[in-house]
């Protein structure tokens, strides 16, 4: 075989580019988003539904409630798991609760890259809250 | 130590009372006017037909400028001074603009032919808007208004070509910059969708009168025109009136009493 030496170098090299971003990332660790409560959203201790389905599925709410409110003109939601009526509102509601949505929300959308729930889809219309 | 000796009972006796006190002293540290965000039950405003009569004898311009500022500042309504781009829910127009069709000279509405008249969307019954929307963005409540879903507006503005009165805009640049003051609890909207006047459904929802017919001085009357026994019912089946463009058989819900 011709020039053998040559090739398996070149192999060698080429992995260790491929594998670049490995190495660069060796030791790392990635933060975990820790999004915190505002000082309201302390006190009322409970969200809308449980905090686990909240973290997973909030999305599928807000898309309820927006088809709730702009399709069915229906403004009042009734929670079974606090027992509580609320105003179907993402300014007024959750907002007002989750003042602090860049400690909050944000937190999480830019560790996973949901670019409709930070910036910019929702909030080029809906008002964000002042922080 | 099996008895308790006089520093002992004091420590105990000193955390018992802190322990008694510890309650009142966290509820300085919560605000009084916290509010849960939980609200009693809406009595939403309901009707068959949600129509609306305009009292063009009684109506005049310092109302209407009155009920166009106050649509626009509920609904940030940007104040885009360019004609060709300007958005509006609510605006007027000289009566002889508005009803511009047929033979008007001879009649009692010449009363009228210079003098500036409200127009707005006319929630038509058969709106040709609703026809036409690829997406369904824009449809008709079970109550009769036509509604814009701005999450589904793709921004074709087929509903602009079809609608005969001009009721819609259109946004072609960001409308925040050109709000004075956002209200903060409705949303904006952005760069690239259609815009008109929804009769206020989100204050009927929540059992409030839209904001014109609440500016109005009584010169703009709303209600069930479903409902034999409501006051628009009975007005307009003793008063004149005229409806914007009846000829095209839209069914239009806004009603010029003359
Ligand atoms: C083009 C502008 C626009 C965008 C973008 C937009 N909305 Fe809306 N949204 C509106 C308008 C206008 C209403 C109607 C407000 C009313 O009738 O009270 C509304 C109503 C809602 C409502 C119900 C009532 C309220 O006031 O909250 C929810 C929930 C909602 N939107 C969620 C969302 C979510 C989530 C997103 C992003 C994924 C979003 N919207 C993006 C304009 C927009
Ligand atoms: C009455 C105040 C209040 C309102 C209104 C409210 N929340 Fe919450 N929310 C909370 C509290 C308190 C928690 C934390 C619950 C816990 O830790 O068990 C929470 C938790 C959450 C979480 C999970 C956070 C995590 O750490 O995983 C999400 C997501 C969320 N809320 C979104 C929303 C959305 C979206 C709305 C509107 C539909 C809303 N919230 C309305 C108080 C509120
Ligand atoms: C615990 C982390 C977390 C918190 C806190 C959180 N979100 Fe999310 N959110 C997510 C994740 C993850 C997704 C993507 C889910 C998916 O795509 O399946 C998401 C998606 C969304 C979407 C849908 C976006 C799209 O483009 O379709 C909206 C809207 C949204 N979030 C609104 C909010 C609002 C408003 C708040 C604050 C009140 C909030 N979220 C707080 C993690 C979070």
């Amino acid at each position: 075989m011709y020039d053998k030496g040559k090739i398996i170098a070149g192999l060698i090299i080429g992995m260790l580019i491929i594998m670049l971003p490995f190495w660069l990332n060796i030791g790392k660790t990635r933060k975990l988003p820790d999004p915190k409560l505002s000082e309201k959203a302390k006190l009322a201790e409970k969200c809308i539904l449980p905090t686990d389905e909240m973290r997973s599925a909030h999305q599928v709410l807000l898309v309820e409630w927006r088809d709730l409110a702009v399709r069915d003109g229906e403004r009042l939601y009734y929670s079974e798991y606090n027992q509580k009526k609320y105003e179907i509102s993402l300014e007024n509601t959750c907002m007002d609760c989750h003042s602090n949505k860049k400690e909050f929300c944000d937190e999480c959308h830019n560790f996973a890259g949901v670019t409709g729930g930070s910036s910019p889809t929702c909030w080029n219309c809906h008002n964000e809250p002042k922080e | 130590m099996d008895k308790i000796d006089r520093r002992l009972f004091l420590k105990i006796a000193s955390l018992s009372i802190l322990g008694v006190t510890a309650g009142s002293l966290l509820e300085v540290v919560n605000p009084k006017d916290f509010k849960d965000n939980s609200i009693e039950p809406l009595t939403k405003l309901k009707a068959k037909r949600w129509a609306m009569a305009i009292d063009l004898t009684a109506i005049n311009e310092a109302i209407i400028n009155n009920c166009i500022n106050k649509c626009h500042v509920t609904h940030n309504v940007p104040n885009l001074r360019d004609k060709q781009h300007e958005v509006k829910w609510i605006w007027q127009e000289k009566y002889s603009a508005v009803f511009n069709e047929g033979d008007n000279d001879f009649n009692l509405t010449t009363l009228y032919k210079n003098k500036n008249i409200p127009v707005l969307c006319n929630q038509c019954d058969n709106p040709p808007c609703v026809r036409v929307c690829p997406t369904k963005a824009t449809f008709s409540r079970d109550d009769g208004i036509v509604v814009m879903d701005m999450h589904r507006c793709i921004g074709c503005r087929f509903c602009m070509a079809a609608c005969p009165y001009g009721s819609r805009s259109f946004n072609w640049t960001d409308p925040r910059p050109y709000i004075d003051k956002i209200n903060e609890e409705y949303p904006t909207r952005e760069k690239g969708v259609v815009e008109k006047c929804d009769f206020c459904m989100e204050r009927l929802d929540r059992g409030e009168l839209p904001i014109c017919v609440e500016e109005s001085k009584n010169t703009i009357i709303f209600g069930d025109i479903g409902n034999k026994n409501s006051e628009i019912y009975n007005i307009l089946s003793r008063r004149t009136f005229l409806r914007r463009k009846e000829h095209l058989g839209t069914r239009p819900q806004i009603f010029y009493l003359i």
